[in-house]
């Protein structure tokens, strides 16, 4: 065969060889391409292969009073994890579990719900074990494929209820809040704050997490709990707050001994701002909401009528009523109408006629002639009728805007509700067209605080402490000072002197002289909200010592009918911060006044009331543990 | 026999089957139990075996097997048709049928003895002829004798064993002295096979098929059943497409990129190529592969072995392993070149053929340069049949040389 002849077999061999040479280029060079070239995209994706990242969960900075005791701190919790591949082996793991530990259905669900989001992540299964759930899912270990149980630091509020509407509550951030970028540095299954200082200061508080590297096989099942270097968490950073623990500690067991089931609000402030003690009622447990809250407690809280979820010191909206009478005369005296001696031309003999109406004072038998203090302290309703009318529907509307009432009063939380004060006249053209109101009604209606005028209860405190000290103050605040609320009355010493003096003299022989005190003096205004929906809500706003004001305290309950029956509380909270705790602070009865009745008349028609934001519920389920007080 | 012996050839196999062994040790620690795990030690037995195989093969005359080379073709072709009716899968390629068992205890595949009868009835035929085949129609014999086991291994289904014969039926034309272009026309239909799917590509690859033909002037006749081969091909295409089955489509979809369909078809590939391009200049070390050992590497012991040296030895024992097989068909080369008689040069040159395409093709499939198919990498790849298979080849060659060497043959 003339082909394996020698030359033409060695130049065969040659192709051979070549060919050989050439295809062997070919895998070498692919192997060098993967292993050097590209070796490093193939060993990270190597790597996200076996390696699954746990979280670790930065401890959130702790909470502290004025004097570093702790609001919230954490405590030592367990979250329980499964690492899976599929959804079928999470459930199967989860089957397996719900033998030796009740696994509901929600827990289920949410579990699986977790897995479709980040599959690639462990899926939470029990964010707060019990330690008797871990070990027991620790016996159990080898038949639980991909078990993760890491030891996490857990929000702890050791007073509860007494700081809830103070802190908030923490929670897992939402898809949605993600989308919205409402949390910066926040990823799925970040613990996050909401409501209170934990949602406004959760960026320093929050902390940042740190990661851990497991390793696991092609099953999906645990190999090394080191799987490579993790990244350790950083400690979110403790808040000092301006709050002092033990009053807001005594207002919680003052509402909770003496008045159960009253919806209120209380906030006291220093002259500074410093707010010292934020309470609201009916209130909630935050530590429920301590490794995501039951279907069944979230219900409750939502439903519940009184809605204990909202804090009536920022959120709730009120007529100021009569607490509203020393701005009327602050605008007084500022546009130089009256000073603290000044009387009006018509005496109160129980009413005023109007045109061709005649307008109630609340007392029928009269005031006779009062001055501006006589009649700020027995809230004397002709008085202020007819300053109301001297002053004019422009001034109300102006000097209120200047004092505050128009904007919010600027407190370091979210949420803080937006008062309801007309600036100018144009919003009343706008809602009753302009021929549908009168400017005559208006006056009347404000110049005793009802009307289109709601201000929350941190807005009239934030006015009082204004009054109390020196006229001009920043905003209130938790932790700093947000820039940009300040609140200037425009009011000489000498003019705060006398609404000073004024107040002085509602709490010495006016409508709050039941609650006047031994030890120091107090001052302040009491009110009625009128309700349109139920009995009228009280008010109570004061401070003391009245000459040199340390403590400015309002208060406001729900169907309490008169501010007078709330004035003994705030009397007893700044008593409790002046002169420290009594020695049976319980012994001391209460002793409601037996004859003044500071209620606003009803007899004003001005198209609807406006409505108060919180809209409280139209049975009067609860009694408020005040007597009415007898006229 | 130590006179004659060739030595480099058995130094070489030597150092492969120690390789092979050591990789096979690897593959099989890993942290959860896998049925690689003691392979090794089977393996073991099985090179024992393997040797005196190759020990025997040796020592038996060409001209023995020139003589037997039809009734053992014939034989392999009744058990490759055996194997259809009878036959079982294993593994992975449960559903195929390419094991002869007799009484659940499984013989072998008979398409590893359908290599070796093939090679050695082309060689019986090649050498037979006065000239090398110089026309189409003189290649209908030998492929003939190619197509009817690569047929029966196809039904079976194994594509990656069909390839096998192939590349051992064209190996063989080429060292038999088979114009290229011969070879070219004759590989030409497949190439329609595959542009068919994209018209414009198509349409000029039948253009330049078209001047090939005019310039090369075969037969008329050849030309113009070329030319309708081509055509008809590019026609069926996408009809024969449709038929295969789904994961075979999926094995050539994925082919072209792994990341079609990660969880299934691709996610060999894709296992395959994180593990070796993971293992950089030196790799993660001996029996440390970190995917291997965690199981992410499928089929780790046997046709993705290869993977295991890529991430545990890096890219210098990727190269020292094909280092050694290259080694190996340079020499196997040299064999044929000296080889006594036309019968045994291509013998020792189908032997080539056989072990090329299975390296080459194993290999190529751990790094995404061929497709995936099951083809297990000679030496390395845990199995009996095919590991005495091999041995039988490379003792086949060795004697080949032997008689060259005591010949006299130099150069």
């Amino acid at each position: 065969m003339s082909e394996f002849h020698s030359h033409r077999l060695e130049r065969r061999a040659t192709q051979a060889r070549v060919g050989l040479a050439l295809a062997f280029t070919v895998l070498l060079g692919a192997f060098f391409r993967a292993q050097v070239v590209e070796h490093e995209r193939f060993r990270l994706r190597a790597e996200s292969n076996r390696l699954r990242e746990i979280p670790l969960a930065a401890p959130r900075g702790a909470l502290l009073d004025r004097h570093g005791q702790v609001i919230a701190d954490n405590i030592p919790g367990y979250t329980v994890r499964v690492l899976a591949v599929s959804a079928d082996s999470l459930q199967a793991v989860l089957d397996r579990m719900a033998t030796l530990v009740p696994v509901d259905s929600a827990v289920r669900a949410r579990a699986l719900e977790r897995f479709r989001r980040t599959p690639y992540q462990p899926a939470i299964v029990f964010p707060d074990a019990s330690f008797e759930t871990v070990s027991r899912l620790e016996e159990h270990r080898p038949a639980l494929t991909g078990l993760v149980i890491q030891a996490e630091p857990k929000r702890h509020y050791p007073d509860g209820k007494a700081v809830a509407h103070l802190v908030g509550y923490v929670g897992e951030v939402t898809e949605r809040e993600l989308d919205e970028q409402r949390y910066p540095g926040a990823r799925l299954g970040t613990i996050v704050g909401r409501l209170g200082l934990e949602q406004e200061y959760d960026s320093s508080l929050r902390g940042r997490a740190g990661v851990r590297y497991v390793e696991i096989n092609a099953r999906g099942r645990l190999v090394r709990e080191d799987g490579a270097p993790s990244l350790a968490p950083e400690a979110g950073r403790p808040l000092t707050t301006t709050v002092d623990l033990a009053l807001q500690r005594y207002v919680d067991s003052l509402w909770t001994a003496d008045l159960p089931g009253v919806r209120g609000a209380l906030l006291a402030l220093t002259p500074k701002g410093e707010i010292l003690a934020l309470y609201s009622a009916p209130s909630y447990d935050p530590n429920l909401f301590i490794g995501g809250i039951s279907g069944d407690d979230w219900r409750r809280l939502t439903t519940d009528s009184a809605r204990p979820m909202m804090n009536r010191a920022i959120q709730a909206m009120y007529n100021p009523a009569s607490p509203f009478k020393l701005a009327i005369a602050a605008m007084g005296m500022k546009r130089g109408l009256v000073n603290l001696r000044s009387r009006m031309p018509i005496t109160c003999t129980g009413g005023i006629q109007v045109g061709n109406r005649y307008f109630r004072c609340w007392k029928r038998e009269g005031h006779g002639s009062l001055d501006l203090e006589g009649a700020v302290a027995q809230s004397c309703n002709v008085y202020f009728y007819q300053l109301g009318m001297r002053l004019g529907v422009n001034a109300i509307l102006e000097e209120g805007a200047a004092m505050g009432f128009a904007e919010r009063s600027g407190v370091d939380l979210e949420n803080e509700i937006q008062p309801i004060y007309p600036t100018t006249t144009a919003y009343f053209d706008r809602r009753y067209t302009p021929r549908g109101w009168s400017a005559r009604s208006v006056e009347l209606n404000f110049s005793i605080g009802q009307g289109e005028n709601t201000q929350s209860l941190i807005n009239m405190v934030a006015f009082y402490q204004a009054m109390s000290s020196g006229g001009k103050v920043g905003p209130p605040y938790l932790v700093r000072p947000r820039e940009g609320h300040v609140r200037d009355l425009g009011l000489s010493d000498e003019q705060l002197e006398g609404l000073r003096l004024a107040m002085v003299q509602v709490v010495q022989r006016g409508t709050a002289r039941a609650s006047a005190q031994q030890q120091f003096q107090l001052a302040g205004k009491t009110g009625t909200a009128q309700n349109p929906f139920g009995k009228d809500h009280g008010w109570f706003l004061g401070f003391g010592p009245a000459d040199e004001p340390k403590i400015i305290v309002g208060a406001i309950m729900e169907f309490a009918e008169h501010g007078s029956s709330v004035a003994p509380y705030v009397a007893k909270v700044v008593r409790r911060y002046l002169v420290g705790p009594e020695p049976a602070e319980e012994a001391v009865p209460i002793q409601l006044p037996g004859i003044v009745v500071d209620s606003a008349p009803r007899v004003l028609e001005l198209g609807p009331t406006p409505r108060p934001v919180e809209a409280p519920a139209r049975e009067s389920v609860l009694t408020p543990a005040l007597e009415p007080p007898v006229p | 026999m130590r006179r004659g012996l060739d030595r480099p050839l058995l130094v070489i196999v030597g150092l492969l089957l120690l390789f092979g062994l050591l990789v096979l040790y690897s593959a099989g620690q890993t942290d959860v139990p896998t049925a690689a795990t003691g392979a090794w030690k089977r393996q073991l037995v099985w090179i024992g075996g393997g040797l005196v195989i190759l020990f025997v093969a040796s020592r038996t005359s060409p001209r023995l097997l020139e003589w037997g080379a039809p009734a053992l073709y014939v034989f392999s072709l009744v058990l490759l048709a055996l194997t259809l009716v009878i036959g079982t899968g294993t593994g992975t390629a449960a559903g195929t049928k390419s094991w002869i068992a007799i009484g659940g205890y499984r013989l072998g595949q008979p398409s590893e003895l359908a290599k070796l009868a093939l090679i050695l009835i082309l060689a019986r035929y090649l050498s037979s002829r006065r000239s090398a085949p110089q026309t189409l129609r003189e290649l209908i014999p030998p492929g003939l004798l190619a197509g009817i086991p690569f047929l029966l291994v196809m039904a079976q289904p194994d594509l990656g064993s069909a390839i096998v014969f192939v590349g051992i039926f064209f190996a063989m034309l080429f060292w038999a002295g088979t114009p290229g272009r011969l070879l070219f026309l004759t590989l030409s239909p497949v190439v329609s096979l595959l542009l068919a799917f994209n018209t414009t590509i198509w349409g000029a690859w039948m253009v330049a098929l078209l001047i090939l033909l005019l310039v090369w002037r075969p037969y008329a006749i050849e030309a113009v059943t070329v030319y309708i081969v081509n055509s008809a091909m590019g026609a069926v295409a996408i009809p024969l497409w449709k038929r295969l089955a789904p994961y075979q489509q999926n094995r050539l979809l994925t082919f072209l990129n792994p990341e079609v369909d990660p969880q299934n078809a691709g996610y060999q590939a894709i296992q395959s190529k994180n593990a070796i391009g993971s293992g950089g200049w030196l790799g993660h070390g001996f029996t440390e592969g970190p995917q291997k050992r965690l199981a992410f590497l499928p089929e780790q012991y046997t046709d993705f072995i290869f993977s295991v040296v890529g991430e545990e030895l890096g890219f210098l024992g990727v190269t020292i392993a094909l280092g050694l097989f290259l080694a190996l068909f340079l020499t196997l080369v040299r064999v044929a070149r000296r080889a006594t008689d036309p019968f045994s040069s291509l013998l020792a040159f189908g032997v080539l053929g056989l072990l090329f395409t299975h390296v080459f093709e194993n290999v190529g499939m751990t790094v995404n340069v061929m497709p995936i198919t099951g083809i297990p990498l000679p030496f390395f790849s845990y199995g009996g049949s095919f590991l005495l298979s091999c041995c039988l080849a490379v003792g086949l060659a060795i004697r080949v040389a032997r008689d060259s060497r005591l010949a006299g043959y130099s150069e």
